[in-house]
């Protein structure tokens, strides 16, 4: 393979990377708003219809989505989707994740049916599993640690969708910030009145808990340690589980993609995706640029567009009489000016990704034109499906 | 034109990602920031959109003047617009500092994890503690010696999926905590979020996903007796064609003959694969107005007061912010 000139990304093969059958997890994440449920639902699919059995894992997808594949319903279990082409021999199933009940599943594993009940009905617990921020992106984690675990011979392939966070890799710190919080000395801390020797109330921690109870009241601070005293045997469970998932992250069969959408907003958070995903060695397969513009047939500058629909507009204006034969004249100025927005936008994210390259220069990239229409059925994540894996110097042409 | 919320001093801006948000909340503060007023934009986010867009330093836990109001209708000079990040971590000892004077209980606190507990791992406290230092803002009044007095307060706030457990936390704390300073703090910012001085806007783009997200915030807010304020509608496509040109393009009806002649009227020699290009962009277009068109109606179907904001094709600067701050006015939204 040649190296790419500068500002020139190496392609992206996403259909050599779904027939890789070493290739047993594919993570999407990205920004929200880039159409990264999409892309997750359409590797699926395709993987699935070039003969992986399949599952993906969706966090939030639109409900027509979730509808034509018919999971609307949160049950927290695979379902087996249906209209997908088995020709090849594979199968695609898909769920969507609830995030409290996963909490609630990975506590009833760990605990005996007693303490289980005597956690979840727990205020503390309860606000805890459905508010902490991160738990949901720590869940997602978790569900696919689950799958993995559980489906040794059902699924060769999980694809995961990741979470829109605020910051946008929480699913990678969830595990580790879960950790330190659990070994932390502000737990030892709350352990102590729950198991009582008075001696060891230092002067420091007197003054902490007084401050905690002047904050918080004592009955919150009650409520927490009495969680974290029934907690305190699963800590060990818990953290095993999120170091385990973590390591599988970065195992030799994960694939990190990051979805981005050729905006500045969007293709700055993906630098800094890809970034922090080196920096925890996490396999990154490699960048996809959503939405893409494609640049029009016919080889028409913008500026010459744009200069030919005004001279149209100003002829219109004073009624020139090389235009009396015609109607199309608003019509003709109106596709020269739209022809040339596009041109412009595709010049646009062109200069984007040339950036992005030249920064990134290792990261290959897949580049998916922008239908028309939303997608919210598999005919639409098949299209979707067809572009991602069509990457060739063809689409790259034509996307600037 | 008289603005719609006039009786509003805290305007929250929510979102789903990607539809432009922070930008229509930088561009509500500098057109709230009228001739001789002062607004406060916050963003609690931690990633620092203010200080890009308006092009400075990245912003500290500390209220910044940061640019010049929208000049007057009458060329009067602009009010002042203020930012503030917050982050929870310095608005907890902010907190504290001010409320408890726990002198060195503080820094004991931060010594045990205790910071660290309560700004990422306890339940909604982040939260509280945000919108607990909007709350500030918003009350203050001459009382509070050497702040300064805002007009009005715009929050650049989380995304409409997690708006109403945001807003909402404060009540759902106050239920955990049933006595106690904590749920004094948060039934008093709840009280504010609730009243009438308060709006809550969405901004959406004219596709499904954040229309359908939309209309699933807005029931959301209701749910939490949250007070809805307006819709705008961001990055809006230029109406290039007229009704006639799109329903030709969309039967595929094109003269291509004419379309043809006149380009070359205009200097443009037109071969097959220019008209190719050129009437395929216009399907491309017509299709994407019809589906923003049908998405228009589900917005208009809200019964809310709605504002529309161009796309900007050349990004967003202080510039372009006034730009859409002057439309938002113009459109009543300030």
């Amino acid at each position: 393979m040649t190296r790419p000139a500068p500002g020139q990304a190496p392609l992206l093969d996403v259909d050599a990377l779904l027939d890789d059958r070493s290739v047993q997890i594919v993570v999407c994440c990205g920004s929200g708003g880039v159409g990264k449920t999409t892309v997750s639902a359409a590797l699926a699919l395709r993987a699935a219809e070039r003969g992986r059995h399949a599952v993906v894992l969706t966090i939030d997808p639109a409900r027509r989505l979730a509808q034509s594949m018919g999971i609307e319903q949160l049950d927290n279990t695979p379902r087996p989707v249906a209209g997908v082409d088995a020709t090849n021999g594979g199968s695609l199933d898909a769920m969507m994740l609830d995030m409290k009940r996963t909490f609630d599943e990975v506590v009833e594993s760990q605990a005996s049916p007693e303490k289980a009940r005597q956690i979840l009905d727990n205020p503390f617990y309860q606000a805890l599993s459905s508010s902490f921020a991160g738990t949901q992106e720590y869940m997602a984690m978790e569900k696919l640690g689950q799958i993995y675990r559980d489906s040794q011979g059902t699924y060769d392939l999980i694809v995961v969708d990741t979470p829109p966070s605020r910051s946008a890799l929480d699913f990678l710190d969830a595990p580790e910030r879960l950790s330190s919080f659990l070994d932390g000395r502000f737990i030892r801390l709350l352990l102590v009145p729950a198991r009582g020797p008075a001696r060891f109330m230092t002067a420091g921690l007197g003054i902490v808990t007084g401050a905690l109870t002047k904050v918080l009241g004592a009955q919150v601070l009650r409520d927490v340690q009495t969680f974290v005293a029934a907690f305190d045997t699963l800590f060990g469970g818990f953290r095993q589980r999120a170091q385990q998932t973590f390591r599988l992250l970065q195992a030799d069969g994960t694939a990190f993609l990051v979805v981005a959408a050729p905006e500045p907003d969007a293709m700055r958070e993906a630098a800094y995706f890809v970034e922090r995903l080196s920096d925890d060695a996490m396999p990154l397969a490699g960048l996809v640029v959503n939405r893409a513009g494609q640049r029009p047939l016919g080889g028409v500058t913008p500026e010459e567009a744009s200069s030919a629909a005004a001279k149209l507009v100003k002829s219109l204006g004073r009624e020139d009489p090389g235009m009396t034969d015609s109607t199309q004249g608003p019509l003709a100025a109106g596709l020269l000016r739209l022809y040339a927005d596009r041109s412009r936008q595709v010049a646009r994210e062109a200069v984007l990704r040339s950036r992005f390259a030249a920064a990134h220069p290792q990261v290959p990239t897949a580049v998916v034109p922008a239908l028309a229409g939303d997608v919210h059925d598999l005919d639409g994540l098949r299209r979707v499906g067809v572009l991602l894996g069509g990457q060739d110097e063809d689409t790259r042409r034509e996307t600037g | 034109m008289p603005p719609d919320f006039p009786g509003v001093r805290l305007h929250v801006v929510t979102g789903k990602g990607g539809t432009g948000k922070s930008t229509v909340a930088a561009a509500l503060a500098l057109a709230l920031a009228g001739p001789g007023k002062n607004v406060l934009l916050c963003e609690v986010e931690g990633r620092q959109g203010i200080a890009r867009m308006f092009d400075v330093d990245p912003l500290p836990y500390a209220e910044r003047r940061l640019a010049t109001g929208l000049v007057g209708e009458h060329g009067e000079r602009g009010g002042v617009v203020h930012a503030l990040h917050i982050d929870p971590e310095s608005a907890l000892l902010e907190y504290l500092s001010m409320y408890y004077k726990l002198g060195p209980a503080g820094r004991a606190l931060d010594r045990f994890g205790v910071i660290e507990f309560a700004t990422t791992i306890a339940p909604g406290v982040r939260d509280v503690l945000l919108t607990g230092k909007v709350y500030e803002a918003v009350k203050r009044n001459a009382r509070n010696r050497g702040a300064i007095e805002y007009d009005a307060v715009v929050l650049d706030a989380p995304p409409t999926g997690r708006i109403a457990q945001f807003l909402g936390v404060t009540s759902e704390l106050a239920g955990l905590a049933k006595v106690g300073p904590i749920k004094t703090q948060s039934d008093n910012v709840t009280r504010l979020l609730r009243s009438d001085r308060t709006a809550v806007h969405l901004v959406t783009v004219l596709e499904e996903m954040p229309v359908q997200e939309t209309v699933d915030g807005i029931a959301d807010l209701r749910a939490h007796d949250l007070p809805v304020g307006g819709v705008v509608v961001n990055m809006v496509r230029p109406q290039v064609l007229d009704q006639k040109s799109l329903t030709e393009v969309r039967k595929d009806e094109v003269d291509r003959a004419a379309i043809a002649a006149d380009l070359k009227h205009a200097g443009l020699e037109a071969d097959e694969l220019l008209l190719d290009g050129l009437v395929a962009e216009a399907r491309d277009h017509a299709e994407r107005q019809a589906l923003e068109d049908a998405q228009r109606k589900v917005v208009a179907g809200l019964g809310l007061p709605t504002y529309e904001l161009p796309r900007l094709a050349d990004g967003i600067d202080s510039g372009a912010l006034h730009e859409l701050a002057a439309l938002l006015r113009d459109q009543g939204l300030a």
